[in-house]
């Protein structure tokens, strides 16, 4: 277990200081929210409604942001080869990198979305649940977007059409955290069953991601 | 890979050559019994008149796009598992006719209901699903091309369309699972269809059409395809010959 948390220590140190890391992802999600009211109209009542929406949209799309990053720096300065050549399983070795690249770009998305929800005129509750969807929700678009991110790897500009590939994929995590984000104020349908189905697709992508993008990454490297 | 193992694509090639003809003679025969039986033989519908007629374009489509999903990931199987060398032509040439079928689906589904719905566009599940799954094909063929190494783009696309299959369940039950405008299937029921024979045998006809004139055009691009990479296979050849001392043999043990 010693190298997972050596690979993640470092990982993290990476993802936190080149490039502005964490805060470039907020400042990101923060802008995006910001333009949401000047689209839409300032109505503070329109803005409660699609409130969640907005902040699940901001935070795919900051997610999106980095991700063409996830790997390609890696490959670009040899470090992939290396770690590929280690003899480690390709799949840990991605599941340990999203795990870092989560905690310093998608956690804090999460923690700053409470602040964002004000802006948006959420009410109390409906803050909490959009902060617990979006707790469940962003590995679930990390470890997605990770497979985007393989596939992508050896292209030099990857990044537009790894969001085009990443989108589409990404639709079913949208449509629950929202869903029960908006269900906990009032909605129709139950708060619990769109959460536990954002539950699951988590799960399901902590399989599926490290599986497809570590395949994706041995053929890269071959 | 090396370029003699293009030996059995030669045996491909010939086979569809010897196939092609009576495959065009059937796709001819078949989508004129359907277009026939489709405009004289099915009655018009009480309460949606002529536009009924739309349904044979529409569902033979939509199945279709579905089908050169299914197709295209067992290609992708056959190209990360086995690495059969024509698996990944059959997934590259189906990418863009899954691409138009789904096309031709939304497409006719939306002049079908703008008179029955009203609207062009609804944001009904099926609808969605469909939407994302045309996304999804565009995607694949983008990489298809951003990608010049064939074999990597091959492996690459594989998984990509494997990944994506998880679509294809939420498309065939979004009807089922969420209750909305597209009407639940009516075909594929466990207590048999609920159409009128009248009805179902030009659809039925329609689809038999719809799936010959893809197998068709799947070769007819298969085909291209491989001419495509002996070109390349030849370029490359051709220009390490020529520039002896350059590095190229590296490139040219790759095709």
């Amino acid at each position: 277990m010693n190298w997972m948390t050596a690979l993640f220590v470092r990982e993290f140190k990476i993802a936190a200081r080149v490039g502005g890391g964490a805060l470039i992802g907020v400042l990101f999600f923060l802008a995006v929210v910001t333009v949401f009211p000047f689209g839409v109209g300032p109505d503070l009542k329109m803005l409660a409604r699609i409130g969640a929406a907005v902040l699940w949209i901001g935070a795919l799309l900051a997610t999106l942001l980095g991700l063409d990053r996830l790997f390609q720096a890696d490959r670009e300065d040899g470090t992939l080869d290396l770690l590929l050549m280690s003899g480690r399983p390709p799949e840990l070795i991605v599941l340990v990198k999203c795990a870092a690249h989560w905690a310093a770009t998608g956690l804090p998305l999460v923690i700053s979305a409470p602040v964002l929800a004000l802006f948006v005129n959420l009410e109390p509750t409906a803050i909490g649940a959009v902060t617990l969807t979006l707790l469940v929700g962003t590995p679930a678009l990390t470890l997605i977007g990770a497979v985007g991110a393989g596939v992508t790897v050896s292209l030099r500009r990857g990044g537009v059409l790894l969001s085009i590939l990443v989108i589409p994929l990404a639709i079913p995590v949208l449509i629950f955290g929202v869903s029960a984000a908006t269900a906990a104020v009032g909605g129709p349908t139950p708060f619990l069953t769109p959460l536990l189905y954002l539950c699951a697709i988590s799960l399901f992508a902590l399989v599926l991601g490290p599986v497809a993008a570590g395949a994706a990454l041995r053929v890269a490297s071959d | 890979m090396t370029l003699y193992d293009l030996a059995n694509p030669t045996r491909f090639l010939s086979l569809v050559e010897r196939i092609m003809p009576w495959l065009i003679g059937a796709t001819v025969l078949a989508l004129a019994t359907g277009l026939y039986m489709a405009f004289f033989y099915a009655p018009e519908d009480y309460q949606q008149g002529v536009t009924v007629r739309i349904m044979f374009v529409h569902v033979p489509s939509a199945w279709l796009a579905l089908l050169c999903y299914a197709m295209m990931a067992g290609s992708s199987i056959g190209t990360l598992v086995w690495k059969h060398p024509l698996a990944d032509v059959s997934a590259k040439a189906a990418a863009p006719l899954g691409a138009a079928f789904t096309f031709l689906a939304l497409f006719s589904g939306s002049i079908w209901a703008k008179p029955m719905w009203g609207t062009w566009w609804v944001w009904d599940a099926r609808l969605t699903s469909f939407l994302v799954l045309f996304i999804m094909y565009l995607g694949i063929i983008a990489l298809w091309r951003t990608m010049d190494d064939p074999i990597k783009a091959a492996k690459a696309n594989a998984i990509l369309t494997l990944v994506g299959v998880i679509n294809l369940p939420i498309i065939k039950f979004s009807v089922d699972w969420w209750n909305t405008l597209h009407q639940p299937a009516s075909v594929f029921r466990t207590d048999g269809p609920a159409l009128h024979s009248s009805i179902l045998v030009p659809l039925l006809v329609m689809a038999g059409a719809f799936t010959l004139f893809f197998i068709m055009m799947h070769l007819m691009f298969m085909r291209n395809e491989i001419y495509a990479r002996r070109i390349r296979a030849m370029r490359m050849r051709a220009a390490s010959a020529a520039q002896p001392h350059a590095n190229v043999t590296a490139q040219i043990r790759e095709v």
